[in-house]
């Protein structure tokens, strides 16, 4: 018998049907190799084009490639054609087939100012093992950033374990985690292995799996406003990553803050990929100062 | 660019922070000799400024790094003292 994966999350591809992919000068290709999940993004002379994410593998190569061989088929375009590629993300330094690596956090203030536009400041990254804090000019160039990466509170990873622990599908604790009663109860938020046993606890005495959701995405939420704290909030702000997918979290979040996360200013623009359109962006810059990359480059994606 | 370098926990928070606009004017960059523990390094950011960063291998234990330095009969940090713009600054 088959174990339940209760972790597990959609894995899309996506392309824009209304733009054509046959007449461009620069096709850029974006790649952000995670912890948990690979996403790559496809610009069409800098405009976002195609995404697809999916599983983070057991390395970078086979990561980058299962993320950008179904997309460039989804969009019809040929590697060959790709003018310039930019690995960022976690694993970034072992794409092989890349042409410069640009740090997640340039990435993801590009990627998101172009989602939302030039009035917004602050993003919160929630990544699959750790989190940033991130404050952007108006062109998306990074000003202030703070990162938390000591540990898995407050990311991805946690709550895949917290799905696990609970056998509830990770898709469904954003919802579920308001379907209580009562406020949520205290938990830890400095640490996954004691959060999991005191969600254990909880259990134990009779709490419903939704009110130890309830306490485990508040205890998040409390933990990455920590962050926010720290650097200052500046509006617009932003969720970008996984757990923004989340209600459970982000909803808690802005209410410790008082302010409401911005959506993409298009709804079709899904803000997990904005490291990756983030680098598809740098890869448009860098291939109209330096140059395509087509006819150099080395590694192969097969 | 204000860059933290670091880490919270359950003990407190752990950041160095840079101020890469100070940094890039800075050509010794007298910081990268100056710690005993070889925290920093020079790169080029994303930006294409040359500035200095915390090693990737050191960020997760920068409390333990920084331990002997903050020590008593070190009234003043070598890298605060070796930093001439005054970008860096210590959170604990």
């Amino acid at each position: 018998m088959t174990q339940k994966e209760y972790w597990r999350w959609d894995e899309k591809c996506w392309k824009d049907e209304s733009m054509d992919s046959s007449d461009v000068k620069i096709i850029s290709v974006g790649i952000d190799i995670g912890s948990v999940s690979s996403e790559a993004a496809i610009c069409l002379d800098g405009k976002f084009y195609a995404s697809n994410t999916v599983r983070t593998g057991s390395n970078s190569p086979t990561s980058a490639k299962d993320a950008l061989k179904p997309l460039l088929e989804h969009a019809e375009i040929s590697y060959e054609a790709v003018d310039f590629i930019v690995g960022t993300g976690y694993g970034r330094v072992n794409i092989p087939f890349q042409d410069k690596a640009v740090t997640e956090i340039a990435c993801h203030g590009r990627g998101a100012n172009y989602m939302v536009g030039p009035s917004l400041r602050t993003i919160l990254d929630m990544g699959g093992q750790d989190c940033k804090a991130i404050h952007i000019d108006e062109r998306g160039k990074v000003t202030n950033f703070l990162m938390n990466d000591k540990c898995a509170a407050g990311t991805g990873r946690g709550m895949e374990t917290i799905a696990d622990l609970l056998k509830v599908p990770i898709t469904e604790i954003g919802d579920r985690s308001f379907q209580i009663n009562a406020p949520a109860e205290p938990i830890s938020n400095v640490c996954v292995v004691f959060a999991k046993s005191e969600a254990m606890a909880m259990v134990k005495s009779g709490k419903t799996l939704n009110e130890v959701l309830a306490s485990y995405c508040k205890a998040m939420a409390d933990r990455v406003t920590q962050l926010l704290d720290r650097i200052g909030m500046e509006k617009e702000f932003f969720i970008t990553g996984g757990i923004s997918k989340n209600r459970g979290v982000t909803e808690r979040i802005e209410e410790n803050l008082g302010i409401e996360a911005v959506k993409p200013k298009d709804e079709r623009f899904d803000a997990q990929t904005a490291g990756a359109l983030g680098a598809a962006l740098f890869g448009f810059v860098l291939a109209s100062k330096k140059g395509s990359k087509k006819d150099t480059r080395k590694g192969q994606i097969l | 660019m204000i860059a933290n370098y670091g880490y919270m926990d359950g003990s407190g928070e752990y950041y160095i922070t840079i101020d890469t606009d100070k940094c890039v004017e800075c050509e010794g960059k007298m910081c990268v000799t100056a710690c005993p523990k070889a925290l920093f390094e020079r790169v080029t950011d994303d930006y294409d400024d040359d500035v200095v960063k915390i090693a990737d291998s050191k960020v997760k234990d920068i409390r333990y790094q920084c331990m002997e330095c903050k020590s008593p009969g070190h009234p003043v940090l070598p890298c605060i003292a070796a930093c001439t713009p005054m970008a860096l600054k210590h959170s604990w």
